[in-house]
């Protein structure tokens, strides 16, 4: 097919024409990798193949992808108890996370960690984090250190919403913000804490009204959208790498799943969640891609087959891995 | 013992000068190295522990924070991750109930957590400890509370020496430590190198040697059993102190090497008897080989059952006292029992 270029798209949306191509294709990759490998760990759980349990985040692909797009490899994030999508954002190989969900050697955390533990400090992600807002102060920790370190590099936080109503949420933004520091917040709104409605529990409309009370930017976008998702999250690490401070931005979005293994979705009806499967994030970008010309269904399609050959792939390697022993139970023990 | 090389000067400074001298003896060696808490800076610390650091190394790198103990905790934890070596104080240890949920969850948990793969290299240090009629919310000892949990290095200095040289080890460390320093001890004075030294973290003292009984300490108990013991001295009970230093991982050798030789054990400490730390003393020494030498059953003086009173005299009544330990110790002896 031809190459699409922006003199001949004139009606292109600006967050959209910001994006290369090589960008797009990666993006549509990722939030396709995100997608499958979640469906496939569900898959291993029903049959199964994984114990313990998972959050998934299907249906709030484009919010990690978004802003993790615009991280440099030497940018940190923290995650989430929701961290999957956060993880493979910021460049995490599926087959060594499915190897974690199995439990085996190979994970990244080597079997002791599980879903909700997923690390991988070398690609700059400090961790999901098994506690509710356990993840904001550690990344204002990050942040102070870069100040101190004079070094190039932001910290991308993400919580959710119902970490907003944590303390550690209020006291991670204040310090954050009395210190100037390079980190944005990124509250991934997906309208329930659990079964617990955000407009049940929070004194606000929204998570980005709080800004105001920290002095810092708040900025609402449609985390289905993945262009709009990447155009305001490269606004705020920008102002964040030059030294302006913290933002906070509110990503709304729902999870189409439950929230674990355990829910039976009596706090919400099943209109709620068909109205927001029709506002699939992949889906979404994949109508604008070829609508516009930017990207032909052909591609895309291929790069959705080499997404399931991945995943096939990586659940052959996380069975096939060696399991750990309980001889080596007290390695990394220390006291 | 340590080695200090003979020409090192050795000067008498007081336990929270030593910290100090610490501090300022890493922030010089180590750029990584900084400290932030309430009130830290310009104020010097609520017990003057800090004092002018922030004039010698600037409010970069000796942060005053807002009260917020659980933010702080987070933020050690972010920034020990990410490569730097953070130091944070809590105005008293009561505070650090606030941030357990990043000590506790967090930074214990990480390294093993993520396979290994990252370590928490910070240090926590708290006054702790009771005898300054500040009541049961800045009074108490919580060190077994943070010891329960593995992953947690847990260090209990009682002397000037060993404040400075656990610090400088803990430093040196590459997992959370938690120092318990005790605000009697602040204004005491001791020897202390001049040099930078290190005290080896989960390694007893023998703070006076003796084979009639064992009294087994933590913290400020250390000291008041040293002067009790060279009471019992004097009635003829050779008593031999041991100073734990380090109350995870403890030093379980050193306590029944000790009560190996002198078949009795007392075990004296300021938190809360029940389920403290003297208990896990107790059933250290009931589950070796010292067990067979036992002439005594072990006997513990812990806090009392109670949230620490105001009254002084209420309050001096709630933990072991240098009266108390002496009249335990020779009771032992004496009398098989307390």
């Amino acid at each position: 097919m031809a190459k699409a270029s922006l003199a001949a798209i004139p009606n292109q949306r600006p967050e959209l024409a910001q994006l290369s191509d090589d960008q797009l294709k990666d993006a549509f990759y990722r939030m396709s990798l995100i997608r499958r490998f979640e469906e496939e760990a569900e898959q291993c759980y029903m049959k199964g193949l994984i114990h313990g349990t998972m959050h998934l985040s299907i249906g709030q692909e484009a919010s990690a992808v978004g802003t993790c797009m615009a991280l440099t490899p030497s940018d940190y994030i923290t995650s989430t108890h929701r961290g999957h999508g956060h993880c493979i954002g910021k460049g995490a190989d599926p087959k060594f996370m499915l190897a974690e969900f199995f439990g085996k050697r190979t994970g990244y955390c080597r079997g002791r960690g599980g879903s909700m533990h997923i690390a991988d400090i070398e690609a700059g992600n400090l961790g999901a984090n098994g506690i509710v807002g356990g993840g904001l102060p550690i990344a204002a920790g990050a942040a102070l250190s870069i100040k101190m370190r004079k070094a190039d590099e932001v910290v991308i936080c993400f919580f959710g919403d119902g970490a907003s109503n944590e303390g550690a949420f209020h006291e991670a933004l204040n310090m954050a913000s009395i210190w100037k520091l390079p980190v944005v917040f990124v509250c991934e709104n997906n309208q329930y804490g659990m079964s617990m409605a955000f407009s049940r529990a929070s004194s606000v409309a929204n998570v980005a009204d709080r800004a105001v009370a920290y002095s810092m930017p708040g900025v609402i976008v449609d985390g289905n959208d993945l262009p709009g998702v990447h155009s305001v999250m490269a606004q705020a690490v920008a102002r964040a790498r030059a030294g302006e401070g913290p933002s906070l931005v509110e990503c709304k979005t729902y999870r189409t799943r439950g929230h674990s293994r355990s829910d039976r979705n009596l706090y919400r009806t099943k209109e709620e969640i068909e109205e927001w499967k029709a506002r699939c994030p992949i889906e979404r970008l994949k109508a604008e891609l070829t609508a516009t010309g930017r990207i032909g269904a052909d591609v895309l399609d291929a790069i959705t087959a080499r997404v399931n050959d991945e995943i096939a792939a990586a659940v052959v390697f996380a069975q096939e891995s060696e399991a750990p022993d309980p001889s080596q139970l007290a390695e990394d023990v220390y006291a | 013992m340590l080695d200090v090389a003979p020409q090192t000067e050795v000067r008498e400074l007081t336990y929270a000068e030593a910290i100090r001298e610490a501090m300022a003896q890493a922030m010089e060696a180590d750029p990584r190295v900084f400290t932030f808490g309430e009130d830290i800076g310009t104020y010097g610390g609520a017990f003057g522990v800090t004092g002018d650091l922030i004039h010698r190394f600037g409010a970069e790198r000796v942060i005053d924070t807002p009260i917020s103990e659980l933010g702080m905790a987070g933020v050690a934890v972010g920034a020990a991750l990410t490569g730097m070596r953070p130091v944070l104080e809590f105005q008293f240890s009561d505070f650090s109930l606030l941030a357990s949920e990043q000590i506790i969850n967090q930074a214990a948990k990480i390294r093993f957590m993520f396979g290994g793969k990252a370590s928490v290299p910070l240090v926590i240090r708290m006054p702790g400890g009771s005898g300054t009629g500040a009541a049961a919310q800045h009074s108490q000892s919580l060190e077994a509370i943070f010891a329960h949990i593995p992953g947690l290095i847990v260090l209990q200095p009682s002397t000037p020496h060993d404040a400075k040289g656990l610090l400088l080890s803990a430093l040196d460390n590459p997992n959370p430590v938690l120092i318990f320093e005790h605000k009697l001890l602040y204004k005491v004075k001791g020897p202390v190198p001049a040099q930078a030294y290190r005290v080896p973290i989960g390694q007893a003292a023998i703070r006076r040697e003796g084979g009639d009984v064992s009294i087994i300490t933590t913290g400020i108990m250390a000291v008041r059993a040293t002067a009790a013991a060279e009471r019992l001295a004097a009635e003829g009970i050779d008593a031999e102190v041991i100073d734990l230093r380090t109350i995870r991982p403890m030093d379980v050798p050193a306590i029944v090497k000790s009560v190996k030789k002198t078949s009795r054990a007392l075990i004296v400490y300021e938190s809360v008897k029940t389920l403290g730390v003297g208990a896990e003393i107790s059933a250290a020494i009931a589950e070796s080989e010292a067990f067979d030498y036992l002439d005594a059953p072990i006997a513990r003086l812990g806090g009392k059952e109670v949230p620490l009173p105001y009254n002084p005299v209420l309050e001096k009544a709630s933990v072991p006292q240098e009266d108390d330990i002496f009249n335990a110790a020779r009771a032992l002896v004496r009398e098989g029992h307390i």
